[in-house]
């Protein structure tokens, strides 16, 4: 058995969810991103990403999130 | 009494004070339709209370210019109606649990009520009152249903004032709330949220915004037109002439007054694109030219803001903002600015940082016709052939694309990342599609009709004094060395400075030739924003950044100018 892989939510495949388990960086990004209700242990699910390394979107309690690329490779999941 | 209308961005804050307070507030499907706050004032009891629309915020701790301004107003409010989206419970009550531990009196509006029964959304309202320890309230705020009895509970407005937590203790009390409160239920995909995804995938996503833009471009192009072939220019040619010719003759057929009121007569008519009289062509280009194109154009940009197209236009075009020095959220206040300058510098606020600012800001500035300009460059140019019209948008977007990436390399910093909303899809109401067209027909009108007026009021004076002479040949070197442009388009370019629909309607006179009206249309769209749009930036930016961009845009202008020259 083991341990699940930690990847971040740009490597993730749209439509396929996964486990918020860590925010990497800075403090003031968590904060960004915590208001906006993606925190450590929500389940989130990748609606799409953007061509050219664009915003990666995706979906939290019903609502869509774009998140820039630089900031979406710091948002650390677990594949669920 | 002072009441505070606070909420998460996108909530429909501005819809429910509209509603509450009778005054008219811009309302869209976007977070940041609000940058500043709005006030208005309504009737509790027998006491007129004061009403604050504050700018969105997600949580009490700031991390954005409008969310500073929300924190900042919290202190100064006796009463906080806390409007939450019911169809997004989880995330709104963290605002509202921040508010009721900073102990102010709360009623909670639990808005966008209709729409949670076909999400599958239950929510137990007399539960949640018990729960949160304030009144609640269910909420349509785009229709008006349930405002009346939010009104009648503001007096019940309390503070149990719980302990401040923690933000994961916070989290846990919204997460036991809403297990309580809230049930979900499975169903599927409808239609409208199959589109909302398609719309965002750039493999479906990109062929759909060529067609939105192509086709919103096509609809104002046309719409315009017809507006103009079928109703204002009979109405101009045969009601408003005979007039203007009756008043002629009173005044005698020429003379100072004739000159300022009807104009000059072309061969003893009035020419209502030439004579340069305030009630003949100051009319007719106000409204019988750009009144035409500002009505469909609003109606195409509201129709698209309160779909929730925007933001997705935002995040397919983020990758290549990035490269201009900004990021996809710029394209809101630059799709504004395709209207008017000055709401579109306003609404820079949206964008975190400053150099952000800046960039969008003057490229807004140079490079973004306004409608009432674009209204002339159709009627004008066209007239030469279609082909002229779209070598002037080609240049302007071009001198967009070329001037971002310049400024993105030359300004120190780096292009924040995007972090938005994507609101759902919502199929807009006609009452309040067309409540926000006549809001912002109307402004434009009460702003635009007294420059127009001074405007040719000044040119006609100007003109019976003899200075404008003077004054071309002393600009002539420019204007005709470089521009190519007969020296007397120098009063169009100063008259630009006051409208530039006037100014480009005085090159109407000076027998241009199709490539000197690409370069006058492009030299004047480019050359110092008019002057509501400069007083704004340097409201919004500071003298310091507009007179850098004041330098980058003259610089700018006469490389394009003298580039079109030499081509054409």
């Amino acid at each position: 058995m083991t341990e699940k892989k930690k990847i971040s939510i740009c490597q993730l495949r749209p439509g396929q969810s996964g486990r918020v388990i860590e925010i990497l960086g800075g403090h003031g990004i968590a904060e960004r991103l915590n208001s906006m209700g993606i925190r450590p242990d929500k389940n989130i699910t990748k609606v799409s990403s953007a061509f050219m390394k664009g915003p990666v979107t995706v979906s939290v309690d019903r609502c869509q999130i774009a998140i820039g690329y630089g900031m979406a490779q710091k948002v650390m999941v677990e594949v669920i | 009494m002072r009441i505070l209308l606070m909420g998460n961005p996108n909530v429909g804050k501005s819809a429910l004070f509209s509603r509450i307070t009778g005054t008219k507030a811009i309302v869209s499907n976007y977070a940041g339709t609000t940058v500043g706050f709005t006030k208005g004032s309504m009737k509790l009891g027998n006491e007129e209370v004061e009403v604050i629309d504050v700018p969105g915020t997600y949580s009490l701790e700031p991390t954005s210019k409008a969310e500073e301004v929300a924190a900042k107003m919290l202190l100064e409010g006796d009463v906080v109606i806390n409007i939450v989206d019911a169809t997004n419970l989880e995330r709104n009550l963290y605002l509202t649990l921040e508010l009721l531990e900073k102990g102010v009196p709360v009623v909670v509006a639990l808005n966008m009520w209709d729409d949670t029964s076909h999400r599958g959304i239950t929510v137990d309202i007399a539960k949640l009152e018990s729960l949160l320890g304030v009144p609640v309230a269910p909420t349509v705020a785009v229709s008006g249903q349930g405002i009346k009895e939010l009104v009648e509970r503001i007096p019940e407005a309390r503070s149990p004032k719980p302990a401040p937590r923690t933000k994961a203790e916070r989290w846990a009390a919204v997460g036991s709330i809403i297990t309580e409160a809230q049930t979900l239920a499975h169903r599927h995909h409808t239609w409208l949220e199959r589109l909302q995804d398609a719309s965002l995938q750039p493999r479906t996503g990109i062929p759909i915004a060529i067609f939105a833009l192509a086709a919103s471009f096509f609809a104002i192009r046309g719409v315009g037109e017809g507006i103009i072939q079928y109703i204002t220019d009979p109405l101009f040619h045969k009601l408003w002439e005979p007039v203007m010719m009756r008043l002629s003759d009173v005044l005698g057929g020429s003379g100072f007054w004739h000159d300022v009121l009807v104009g000059r007569l072309l061969g003893g008519n009035i020419d209502f694109q030439q004579s340069m009289g305030v009630l003949t062509t100051g009319l007719y280009i106000e409204f019988g030219i750009v009144l035409p194109y500002i009505l469909i154009f609003y109606l195409v940009l509201g129709l698209m803001e309160d779909i929730g197209y925007l933001p997705r236009l935002a995040v397919l075009l983020d990758s290549v903002m990035h490269r201009l020095g900004m990021h996809g959220y710029a394209i809101i206040p630059t799709m504004l600015g395709m209207g008017c300058a000055v709401p579109a510098l306003m609404a820079t606020r949206i964008l975190e940082s400053k150099r952000e600012r800046f960039i969008v800001a003057t490229l807004i500035s140079i490079a973004i016709p306004c409608a009432a300009s674009q209204a002339m460059i159709f009627g004008l140019v066209g007239a030469k052939g279609w082909q002229y019209v779209a070598i002037v948008f080609g240049v302007l977007f071009t001198v967009w694309l070329v001037m971002g990436f310049i400024l993105n390399q030359s300004i120190k910093g780096f292009s924040p990342e995007l972090l938005i909303e994507i609101p759902p899809y919502r199929l807009p109401s006609l009452r309040g599609v067309f409540t926000k067209l006549w809001m912002r027909v109307w402004g434009f009108l009460k702003e635009a009709l007294p420059i127009i007026m001074g405007a040719i009021f000044v040119v006609s004076v100007l003109y019976s004094l003899g200075v404008f002479d003077a004054i071309a040949n002393f600009t002539a070197p420019l204007v005709s060395g470089i521009f190519g442009l007969p020296k007397e388009a120098v009063v169009a370019i100063i008259i630009g400075f006051m409208r530039k629909d006037i100014a480009i309607g005085m090159l109407a006179p000076l027998g241009l030739s199709a490539g000197q009206l690409v370069i006058g249309c492009v030299v004047l769209t480019m050359f110092f924003p008019c002057v509501a749009a400069f007083v704004v930036f340097a409201k919004e930016l500071g003298l310091k950044k507009l007179l850098a961009a004041m330098v980058i845009m003259i610089i700018a202008t006469i490389i394009v100018g003298g580039l079109l020259n030499l081509v054409l």
